[in-house]
């Protein structure tokens, strides 16, 4: 009983990171519903996955700039810039997909160089520099498609957004068994690693969580992973992209979590004063994270350039939106110092569920845009009215207390003197 | 002459668990400029809180009597509706609005909801001539020097016909000219009637223009002082200020003093707005292994910028001078660059400037060198544990384990946590500014604690406090700095607070 309750406790002590999760299995519950099950089929779980890729890799770097107190809104213009620069570097001058890549990777880190110099080194406000990048590299990308599609893409680069593993069994067995070894492989990687992570907590004492619950969590992700392993192996296999953003995923997560450029990101974010006082190049940091963010827009370009086989001149817009409500709705902060990539993965897929069960159902994007939006404002407002009742620091917790009672500050302005006063009346 | 204007009675104000101010006493005079005296956290900014009805009539006890009338203000519009206007430490001025639009701030010269600009920025200049400011009203308030702005406060109240000023330490963030000029325009003020209430303690500008002074210590009055009676003597303020018995608070110590460890000569530093003002002037000090050296000083001497300009260029600008390290020129021009000479600075404002409030415990601990955690290119988490589990113990952090977010803790925590965070950075200076601020009395012996045993492990100690007893118990050599200048260096077998407040209201010429 008293496990039972302990538990609970737990649960609403972590209501941000339980609630998104909940969140996601409603959501897909309820379009695989409405939609009499087509959701979960086969081939839409492919599809969903591809779909959602690119948002995913921005959301990527979009969520460490918003940890650090930024933000961008040049992201899908880059993307969409990128994606123009591989036609022509490609398709008009016939270079090898394997120079291609990495020149539009680097095109992407100067794009973010430049724009981080803006941020980081003249002062001026994230908002205000990716904005003018919004329009600069949009326009930028109607120069050089000189407004007309590139197409068509040589194979190997559209394996890049459409492209499968190979099938070992040749196409005669009922599941594609690379796909069973790789999923049964990663879920068996990160049962051993939660093992592995939560002994070290135990060790140092810092478990807080529950034996029971960490049980339940645990199970229930690998449950996952496993279901999704097995749709995907009965359709035509694992898709390179999938491949592609588990390596990201993964690498991304270690470099926030344990590297010293992921955790000065943190830093930065939760009080830059505080960063800077403590002798973190506070500059370099944010001017590194822009670059970052680049290289990742120039991946999710390329990625949806194969994937339409076309570069467009529209290509990438309003994905800078996508990937930005990705991190807000997977527990990013809005006034930096929190989120994590696991929950901006969350938040993407979310969106993506969203967007593909509506689609399925036929619903015009008019409702579709609506519907999002609410989706996002509700998980923000969730936050704040879960931070306010949990008496934890939050912008507008903070501003109502402030109007209803006076601070109380005898001499100066902190409550510190007020304490000084007591101790020598003594 | 002689009639009151305002009688302040039995004024009790509580926070949380403290008495700010207990039965509390003002008589006023009508026309004359009253100044209040006490040291930094003595309770004259809440007494006048409590006058001007930021601190609502419900909120504290006892009785205001202005112009022979009760009063029961609860904000402080009901204050200046009477006649009684407080001008703040900190400008309460909008920056990218003109002055007239600022005189008329909340008191919009308007017709049917439309601001007539002619009247405005008329009457504007009226006042402006009033107090003695020829600039035109419709230049933006920031481009004027904080002596002008100062002014147009003033400008601001007589808009208010005002009857009781009072002024929140006026010429803090002055220069000594514009000092002077606001210290005339009050007797000039006095002259046409308005009575001033004028916080100070700089000791010549009270004798320059105060008919009375009030002493105020621990949150009671201890004595009114009177001109015509000839008792406003700078001793007699001074004990006032500070007579109160050293409290046995500190812990014991047998200082081991070594060689020289840091040495700070010929420091110069600059606002970083007002070019024209010398925070820090030709400052010179040392300090020596095993040491803890104090530097005392009023509000606006210069102590924190001092300590932040050494400290990586953290504050001021066209800073000049030479640090050394054991007889070594250093650069310390970034925080980086200090750090790694081993020098820690531990800011006053814990919160805004010391700690990342969401974050955890031991995270906070390993961000200033986070790099001595690092094995094959990654963080070792584990590594940071121990690290942080060690400093819990050794500083008796309370916390239920160094996951704990900082923003959690009381004062006296978040404060080891700081002190932690520099230790680990393994400095040779440790510079502490306020370190017992904002704490209560048992945490604050810990502090001490922590600071005697620094010192016996061979670090140089440099404390920055506003508390005289506190530097008294626990240091080995005092600073005083007054205006930016290092005025005084006492021995801490020849200081006492009386000393010390001498030296700390000195002004060099």
């Amino acid at each position: 009983m008293s496990a039972l309750r302990e538990s609970l406790g737990f649960l609403t002590s972590r209501l941000r990171q339980v609630g998104i999760f909940v969140a996601l299995i409603l959501i897909v519950l309820l379009f695989q519903g409405l939609t009499g099950g087509i959701l979960l089929e086969p081939q839409n779980v492919t599809n969903l996955v591809v779909q959602n890729s690119y948002i995913l890799i921005l959301a990527i770097g979009m969520v460490m700039v918003i940890i650090a107190g930024h933000i961008d809104l040049s992201v899908g213009s880059v993307a969409g810039f990128v994606g123009a620069i591989a036609g022509v570097m490609i398709v008009h001058w016939g270079w090898p997909w394997w120079l291609a890549i990495p020149a539009c990777l680097l095109v992407g880190a100067l794009v973010g160089a430049w724009q981080g110099y803006w941020i980081a080194h003249v002062g001026i406000p994230a908002f205000i520099v990716t904005l003018a990048g919004m329009l600069i590299f949009r326009g930028l990308t109607l120069i050089v498609l000189k407004n007309q599609q590139i197409t068509p893409f040589p194979a190997e680069l559209r394996a890049l957004g459409g492209g499968f593993l190979p099938d070992i069994s040749g196409g005669t067995s009922v599941l594609e068994w690379l796909t069973v070894i790789l999923g049964v492989g990663a879920t068996l990687a990160l049962l051993i690693q939660a093992v592995k992570e939560r002994r070290i907590r135990k060790k140092f004492d810092l478990e807080s969580e529950p034996t029971v619950w960490f049980v339940v969590k645990t199970a229930f992700i690998a449950l996952l992973m496993l279901t999704i392993t097995f749709l995907l192996a009965s359709y035509r296999g694992t898709p390179i992209v999938l491949i592609v953003l588990a390596v990201l995923v993964i690498v991304y997560t270690a470099l926030m979590n344990n590297s010293v450029f992921g955790r000065h990101t943190y830093a930065i974010g939760g009080n830059l004063h505080a960063a800077e006082l403590s002798g973190i190049k506070t500059k370099a940091v944010t001017f590194r994270l822009f670059v970052n963010m680049g290289v990742l827009a120039a991946l999710a370009g390329l990625v949806f350039t194969a994937r339409l086989n076309s570069a467009q001149p529209a290509g990438g817009t309003g994905f800078e939106l996508d990937a930005i409500a990705a991190a807000f709705i997977g527990g990013a902060a809005v006034t930096g110092g929190i989120g994590t990539v696991a929950g901006a993965m969350v938040g993407g897929l979310i969106m993506g569920v969203l967007n593909n069960g509506m689609s399925i159902l036929g619903l015009g994007t008019d409702y579709q845009q609506l519907i999002k939006g609410l989706v996002l404002l509700l998980a923000v407002a969730f936050d704040i009215f879960n931070k306010n009742r949990s008496g934890g620091e939050s912008i507008l917790g903070k501003q109502f207390k402030r109007k209803t009672t006076p601070p109380p500050v005898p001499e100066k302005t902190t409550p510190a003197q007020s304490e000084t006063v007591g101790a020598n009346t003594k | 002459m002689n009639t009151p204007i305002l009688q302040m009675r039995g004024i009790t104000k509580t926070f949380p668990g403290v008495k700010a101010l207990q039965d509390v006493t003002l008589d006023v005079n009508r026309g004359e400029v009253h100044a209040i005296c006490g040291e930094n956290g003595a309770g004259k900014s809440t007494l006048m809180k409590v006058l001007s009805g930021v601190y609502p009539h419900s909120s504290f006890e006892g009785d205001i009597l202005f112009e022979n009338e009760p009063c029961d203000f609860s904000s402080i519009s009901d204050s200046e509706k009477r006649g009684i206007v407080i001008i703040h430490q900190e400008l309460a001025l909008s920056p990218f609005l003109s002055i007239a639009e600022n005189i008329y701030l909340g008191n919009e010269q308007a017709r049917n909801g439309w601001v007539d600009w002619r009247k405005t920025n008329l009457e504007a200049s009226k006042l402006l001539a009033r107090v003695g400011l020829s600039e035109n009203p419709v230049t933006p308030v920031q481009h004027i020097s904080v002596g002008k702005q100062q002014l147009v406060e003033i400008a601001k109240a007589l808009s208010k016909e005002v009857k009781l000023l009072i002024l929140d330490e006026p010429t803090a963030a002055l220069n000594d000219e514009d000092s002077g000029h606001l210290l005339d325009l009050i007797l000039h003020l006095k002259g046409q009637g308005v009575t001033s209430i004028i916080i100070s303690h700089k000791l010549n500008e009270i004798r320059k223009v105060a008919d009375a002074v009030t002493i105020i210590r621990d949150g009671k009055t201890i004595e009114t002082l009177r001109l015509d009676e000839g008792q406003i003597t700078q001793e007699r303020i001074i004990r006032g200020m500070v007579g109160r018995d050293l409290e046995s608070l500190y812990p014991d110590r047998e200082p081991n003093i070594g060689e020289e460890v840091l040495r700070i000569e010929d420091w110069s530093v600059r606002h970083p707005q007002d070019f024209t003002r010398m925070v820090v002037n030709n400052a010179s000090l040392n300090v020596r292994k095993g040491e803890v050296v104090g530097l005392a000083g009023l509000m606006g001497a210069g102590r924190t910028e001092l300590a932040m300009s050494v400290f990586g260029r953290t504050y001021g600008t066209a800073t000049s001078g030479k640090v050394f390290k054991y007889g070594q020129e250093i650069n310390t021009g970034t925080v980086a660059g200090a750090i790694k000479h081993g020098i820690a600075y531990a800011t006053e404002d814990r919160k805004h400037y010391g700690l990342n409030l969401i974050e955890d415990i031991k995270r906070n601990i390993s961000m200033a060198a986070l790099r001595k955690l690092v094995k094959g290119g990654w963080v070792d988490k584990n590594e940071e544990t121990v690290v942080a589990n060690g400093y819990r113990k050794s500083m008796n952090i309370k916390a239920p384990s160094v996951a704990a977010v900082t923003g959690k803790l009381s004062g006296g925590n978040q404060q080891k946590v700081v002190l932690s965070k520099w230790m680990f950075s393994d400095p040779d200076v440790l510079i502490l500014d306020e370190p017992t601020r904002g704490i209560d009395v048992g945490a604050k012996f810990e502090i001490y604690t922590i600071i005697a045993k620094l010192a016996a492990e061979g670090k140089a100690v440099i404390v920055i406090s506003s508390e005289l007893p506190e530097l008294l118990g626990i240091c080995d050599r005092i600073y005083t700095l007054s205006a930016g200048h290092v005025t005084g260096e006492v021995p801490i077998a020849e200081a006492s607070q009386e000393t010390l407040m001498h030296y700390m209201t000195l002004e060099k010429e």
